[in-house]
Order: C-alpha cells, then sequence, then structure tokens
C-alpha cells in the first residue's frame, strides 16, 4: 500500500493543492540528493479554452489564466492581436499608454515582491521563526517600510487603473491600439505622489544592495548554479520589458543569439515534456534539453542587456555588475537586486511618460491588413512572456501557445532546490526546519506565479516530500 | 366613457390610454418595471417574465398585459423582487454567461439588472450548457453561450428589417435561435446594418472587431443603473 502510494507521488504529483508548492526530492543509497522537483499547477486549460474564441477577445479573456499578473497577459495578447490586425507600429499615444500600463504593473508587481514576500526574509534572515519571517513581522518592527509597500503597490495599481480602465481585468489594449488615453487631471495626480514614490524606490534600493553586499559570501552560492540567460532587449541592446527582439547568453556572458524577431521564437526555443510534470521545460534549440535550459527574469534582463535607458536604474546596473566583477551573474540571490532596480526603472520610465503630452493624443487605434497567424513577446515582471496565435478567416483562435515566466524558470527552480537540498541533507534523511525555510527562499528568489507565491501573509505554503532510492517516502514536511 | 384609464401602482395614482400596456403607462408615468424581452420599438414577447407584476394580486407580465380602471398594479414590494430576483439568476445559470471577459460588459441589459438586484452570484448550480458559436458572417458573430431567448433579434429582423433572418427552433431546454439558412449566417442576407443586430439585450448578437472599444467607465451602465432612463424622466 505504502508503495502504491509513494509511486504515485511520484508519477502524478500535480495533484490539485491550492496554494502548496510542492517539492520533491530523491536520494540514492548514500542518502545524497540525486533529484529535486517543484511540482507546479499550471493552467494549460486556457489553451484550449479559447479556442474559437474571436481574437479580439483574446487580450481581456486570457486575463482569467493568471490573477497574479493579468496585466501581462493582457498587453502580450494585445501585441499578437496587433500583428493579427495588420498593425506593425501603434499611434504613438497607444504605444506609450500601453508601456505606462506596463512600467504600472511591473512596479506594483516588484513592489509587492520585494515589501511583502522578501523582505521578511532579507530583514529577519532565512533561519528565523516563521512566526516573525513574514510581512506582518515587518510591519510590527519597521512600520514604515511596510506603509511605503503597500503605496507602492497603490500607485503601480491606479496606473492600470488608468490605462487599463480597472485595477484587474480591465479592457485598455485592444488590437490595433488603446482605448483610451490619460486625461491631464489623472496626469497630474500621478505626478504628485511621483517624486515619494522615486525616493522610496531609492531607498528599497539600498536595503536590497546593502543585503545582498553585506551577505555576498553566504548568498553567492545559495541555491546557485551557472546557467544560460534569456530576455528581450532593444534594437540597440537596451533593456526594454514591453517590446524587443530576443536575446540568449550563456553563463560567461557569450551569446548564443541575438536580435532573433518574436515571430521566430519557436525557431530558436522548443518544449520538452517530462512525465512527471504538466508543466514543459522549455530549451534553447541549439544547445538541446540538456545544456540548453536558462533563466529568466530581472536577473536575467540585467545580465542580458547592454545598458539601461534611464539614468538612476543605470547607476544602479553599472554597481550591480562592478560588485559581480564585471561578470555575467548566476548568483539565485541577485534575483531580488536585480528587481529593484528594474523597479527603479519602471518608476523612472513611468516619470518619462508623464511628462510626454503623447499621452493626451487622440490618435488611439491604427488598422491594416489582417493576418493569420502571430507570436508577440514582452517581459513581464516575473520573465519573458511569449504569445502565440493563430485566427482564421472568420475571426476564431484556432490555436493558441503560451510560454510563460515560470515555465522558463521551471528548471532553474529544480535546480536550485536541488542545489539548497543537497547543501541541507547530506547523509541524513530527514527534512529539517532549516531544509523547509532555505528551499522556500530559494524558490521565492524566482517569484514563481504559483498561486501559494504570494500568499496573503507572504508565508510559502510548502510541501517538501523526501523519498529514498527504492521511492518510498521516508519524510514528509509541510509548512 | 372618458378617455383615459386610471389605475395605482405601488399605490400611486398613473392615468394612460386604452390600449397601452402595464409596461407602457408606467414608461410614460416614470415609473420602471425591469425588462429583457421588451423593447419600445418592437411588438411585446411576454417571453422572459422579468416584467412580472401583481395584477389585483395575481402575477402578470407587464408588457403584455393591457390597463384597465382601477387596476391595482404592485411592482415594487419584496415578493416580486424575489421573483425577478430568481428569474434573472436562473438566466445566468442556463447559459454560459461569463462578464468578467464579455465585451458586452458594462453595456449588458442582464448584467445591469443583476447588479441593480444586487446580484453578486447566482444562487442556483451553472448547468453550463454545451452552446455554439456562428462567426461565419464577415461582419457579425452569434454566440449562443449568452442568448436568454428573448427573440428581439427574430422580431427586429422580422418586423423592422424585414428579412426573417432569425427564429426559434427545438422546445425547452433545446430551444435555440437558428438562422433562416441552410448552416450558418454567413448564407442569409443578415447584414451589420440591421436593427436585428443593434437589439440584443446581451452579448450574443455583435458586431465583429468592435470589442472593448469603448473604455471602461463611458460605457451605458458605468455610473447610471438601467432602469434610470425611465425613472429620471
Ligand atoms: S419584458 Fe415582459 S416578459 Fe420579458
Amino acid at each position: 500500500m505504502a508503495n502504491d502510494k509513494t509511486k504515485r507521488v511520484i508519477i502524478e504529483p500535480v495533484t490539485r493543492v491550492e496554494g502548496h508548492g510542492k517539492v520533491s526530492i530523491l536520494l540514492d543509497e548514500k542518502n545524497n540528493v540525486t533529484q529535486a522537483r517543484l511540482h507546479i499547477v499550471e493552467f494549460r486549460g486556457f489553451e484550449r479554452f479559447v479556442q474559437g474564441r474571436p481574437y479580439w477577445e483574446v487580450p481581456v479573456l486570457v486575463q482569467r489564466l493568471c490573477g497574479i499578473c493579468p496585466v501581462s497577459h493582457h498587453l502580450c495578447a494585445a501585441k499578437a492581436m496587433d500583428l493579427i490586425v495588420g498593425v506593425d507600429k501603434l499611434t504613438p499615444t497607444a504605444e506609450k499608454m500601453r508601456r505606462l500600463m506596463h512600467y504600472g504593473q511591473t512596479y506594483q508587481s516588484h513592489a509587492l515582491h520585494f515589501f511583502h514576500l522578501v523582505s521578511p526574509d532579507l530583514l529577519f534572515g532565512f533561519d528565523a521563526d516563521p512566526a516573525i519571517r513574514n510581512v506582518i513581522g515587518v510591519a510590527a518592527k519597521f512600520p514604515d517600510l511596510a506603509v511605503q509597500g503597500v503605496m507602492m503597490r497603490k500607485y503601480g495599481q491606479e496606473i492600470i487603473k488608468a490605462t487599463a480602465g480597472k485595477k484587474i481585468h480591465g479592457t485598455g489594449a485592444i488590437p490595433g491600439g488603446i482605448n483610451k488615453n490619460l486625461t491631464i487631471e489623472e496626469r497630474d495626480g500621478f505626478l504628485k505622489d511621483l517624486d515619494q514614490q522615486l525616493e522610496w524606490c531609492r531607498a528599497a534600493l539600498k536595503i536590497a544592495k546593502d543585503y545582498t553586499l553585506e551577505h555576498l559570501a553566504e548568498l553567492a552560492d545559495f541555491g546557485s548554479f551557472d546557467s544560460n540567460h534569456l530576455s528581450i532587449v532593444r534594437e540597440d541592446g537596451a533593456m526594454d520589458l514591453y517590446d524587443g527582439n530576443l536575446r540568449a547568453i550563456d553563463a560567461e556572458g557569450k551569446k548564443i543569439f541575438d536580435q532573433v524577431d518574436p515571430r521566430d521564437y519557436h525557431t530558436v526555443l522548443q518544449e520538452e515534456v517530462r512525465s512527471w510534470s504538466y508543466m514543459k521545460f522549455p530549451f534553447l534549440q541549439k544547445l538541446g534539453p540538456q545544456k540548453g535550459w536558462y533563466r529568466v527574469g530581472p536577473l536575467a534582463r540585467i545580465n542580458c542587456c547592454d545598458f539601461i535607458d534611464t539614468p538612476e536604474a543605470e547607476a544602479a546596473r553599472k554597481e550591480f555588475v562592478e560588485a559581480t566583477g564585471n561578470k555575467t551573474c548566476n548568483v539565485t540571490m541577485a534575483y531580488h537586486w536585480t528587481r529593484i532596480i528594474e523597479l527603479l526603472h519602471a518608476g523612472e520610465k513611468i516619470k518619462e511618460l508623464l511628462h510626454d503630452a503623447d499621452l493626451q493624443g487622440t490618435d488611439l487605434l491604427a488598422k491594416g491588413e489582417r493576418r493569420g497567424e502571430a507570436a508577440a513577446i514582452l517581459e513581464a515582471p516575473r520573465g519573458t512572456l511569449i504569445h502565440h496565435y493563430k485566427v482564421n478567416e472568420d475571426d476564431q483562435v484556432t490555436m493558441a501557445n503560451l510560454i510563460v515566466s515560470t515555465t522558463h524558470n521551471n528548471e532553474p527552480m529544480n535546480q536550485a532546490v536541488r542545489k539548497v537540498a543537497a547543501d541541507h541533507i547530506s547523509g541524513k534523511a530527514e527534512i529539517t526546519e532549516g531544509l523547509l525555510n532555505h528551499v522556500e527562499v530559494a524558490i521565492r528568489a524566482y517569484d514563481p506565479c504559483l498561486s501559494c507565491a504570494t500568499h496573503a501573509l507572504g508565508k510559502m505554503p510548502l510541501e517538501v516530500t523526501l523519498l529514498n532510492a527504492d521511492g518510498q517516502v521516508v519524510d514528509h514536511k509541510a509548512t | 366613457m372618458s378617455n383615459t384609464i386610471t389605475f395605482t401602482i405601488d399605490g400611486v395614482e398613473v392615468t394612460g390610454q386604452p390600449g397601452q400596456t402595464i409596461m407602457e403607462a408606467a414608461d410614460a408615468a416614470g415609473i420602471y418595471i425591469p425588462r429583457l424581452c421588451a423593447l419600445e420599438e418592437l411588438s411585446p414577447h411576454g417571453s422572459c417574465r422579468v416584467c412580472t407584476v401583481m395584477v389585483n394580486g395575481r402575477p402578470q407580465a407587464a408588457c403584455t398585459q393591457p390597463i384597465a380602471d382601477g387596476m391595482v398594479v404592485e411592482n415594487d414590494t419584496e415578493q416580486i423582487l424575489a421573483i425577478r430576483r430568481d428569474i434573472i439568476d436562473m438566466l445566468f445559470v442556463e447559459g454560459n454567461h461569463f462578464c468578467m471577459f464579455c465585451e458586452k460588459s458594462g453595456n449588458c441589459e442582464l448584467q445591469a439588472l443583476a447588479y441593480r438586484f444586487g446580484i453578486a452570484a447566482p444562487r442556483f448550480p451553472y448547468l453550463f450548457p454545451k452552446r455554439d458559436i456562428d462567426a461565419t458572417h464577415p461582419d457579425i458573430f452569434i454566440d449562443r453561450n449568452r442568448c436568454i431567448l428573448c427573440g428581439r433579434c427574430v422580431r427586429a429582423s422580422r418586423d423592422i428589417d424585414g428579412k426573417n433572418v432569425f427564429e426559434f427552433v427545438g422546445r425547452g431546454f433545446e430551444k435555440r435561435v437558428a438562422v433562416n439558412a441552410e448552416a450558418n449566417l454567413a448564407d442569409t442576407d443578415a447584414a451589420a446594418t440591421d436593427e436585428a443586430v443593434n437589439v440584443c439585450p446581451t452579448g450574443a448578437l455583435l458586431k465583429k472587431r468592435v470589442g472593448y472599444a469603448v473604455p471602461v467607465g463611458q460605457r451605458k451602465y458605468d455610473h447610471k443603473p438601467i432602469g434610470s432612463e425611465i425613472e429620471k424622466k
């Protein structure tokens, strides 16, 4: 009986326990870690659900896919549908409104992640009692910081509302453009609070930077490993979260490919299916499934880009690059620092856009010749997001393929968990408090879009199962 | 015989003309009676029953019932509101109404009624029927997931457009709006300019490629509840 159960855990692990990150760790005879797997429930159902729906519905419909970054899906689908309606270039007002929406989303997402989820780890230490190591603990000990987090999140959400129409499930981006501009009143409302917001970004950057530099010795190795990195970059190599072409680099920073048009993503990326997970494992086609996996998200973006086109974030990037010895950074925990560099970048971009009169323009929609297929890419807060659709002559979607950031980071998260587990188990087939804490911290660095990852209290509900060489469960603990 | 008819709605005296329905007289008096199948420019149909009122103590459809002298009509009572709420609830679970991504959201009469009645989520179990889409026409599409069988399109096509594009087929749970062609909407003489396309209270019959052109905040029911245009008369 017990064996049956064990098998079920291994082969069909993705039981739908909402809100729990499930990890299984496999040991060899000597109780060394051979493998670690993070089981993620992913909503693949969308790709079927969207079939037959009219294409203009998709940017709104797709937001149902993920309650965590709906705006990224909204914009990525809209970008694909721009191409479907034959629009390669939006009007300046439409392009800038969309960008404002995207930076607003990035801003609120990064702020939420940092203040609510990460700051407890950094302020209290990974090994602190989880009863304190949460956002409530932060609010009690550092009340100003907790308030900042809330205010920054709200600022980003208000930008989303002003551009998309609603904080969640807005309709702003439509095929070929946008359905509204930014009124002067809306603009002035945001400008009023902007300096304070940027001040808070700088303060957050200092926390992330100082922490990383102070703890560099222990962090450098924590869940770290060499990997390739992928993101889109602008034509001139600048970081661009909304639009650009694909670039992949290896662990040393050598380019694997560069400036690949989003429409050709399938010529450089492939997806592998593994028996134990519903989630696919993408890899760089050129390197194959074994060596071709890569990381996406803030760390990958900072690694991939040549520069950032806003002054303060660029200065912060330079400091980061200097701290990592002018080399590509492969430190998992560096995600936090780079995420805050992007937070500041998003803040600076919001400023730039708010001062641009194009946002009050009235030319909102472009038109073109209908096409049957399109793929679009943007950099969501958590990483590269790919939407690919086919639309028939009756305007119905016949095919959808989405690759979300958590899917790109699937293998890296497994690697991080394996690394942390290996460092903590060493010969003892037992799940300790320390192991649980460290696995949680390592997964969190990637900001995966598990529903559990954004648990209201900032505590990630986690289930860890330890399996011996015979596949028997030798220990199981949940937080 | 005088040329006016006097009756009461919720104790308020209302006068109307002979031949008027309760709904018509109430509209003229600035009293809103909720409705889904009725529409001023169309002949009454009496099918949705959202307009149910008590007439001398008996439930009647206000959109079809003619007025009479001394009639006692109850419109705004707990009992009536409960009946209407149940009907709206049932309409929601009988179809596949996903307001959160429907392009008619904010302009939809069914949704607006639900808001007016304070319905956040239906109390009955969803039936999730299997319904189809007809997107064959170059400019119009039918999404039967959202059809409430009000028959507005049937009447508008027949009586205003003079085309007879739509017709009901089937009975009971199988009843649906069919098109007057061998196969699909594309094979009819329907056009995007037809009144039939404008009268759908939900998102079942729509012009293509309009989508979400009107931003949130500027849609028909974003600021004023359904019925307020009658109440302010
Ligand atoms: S409005 Fe009277 S029955 Fe529908």
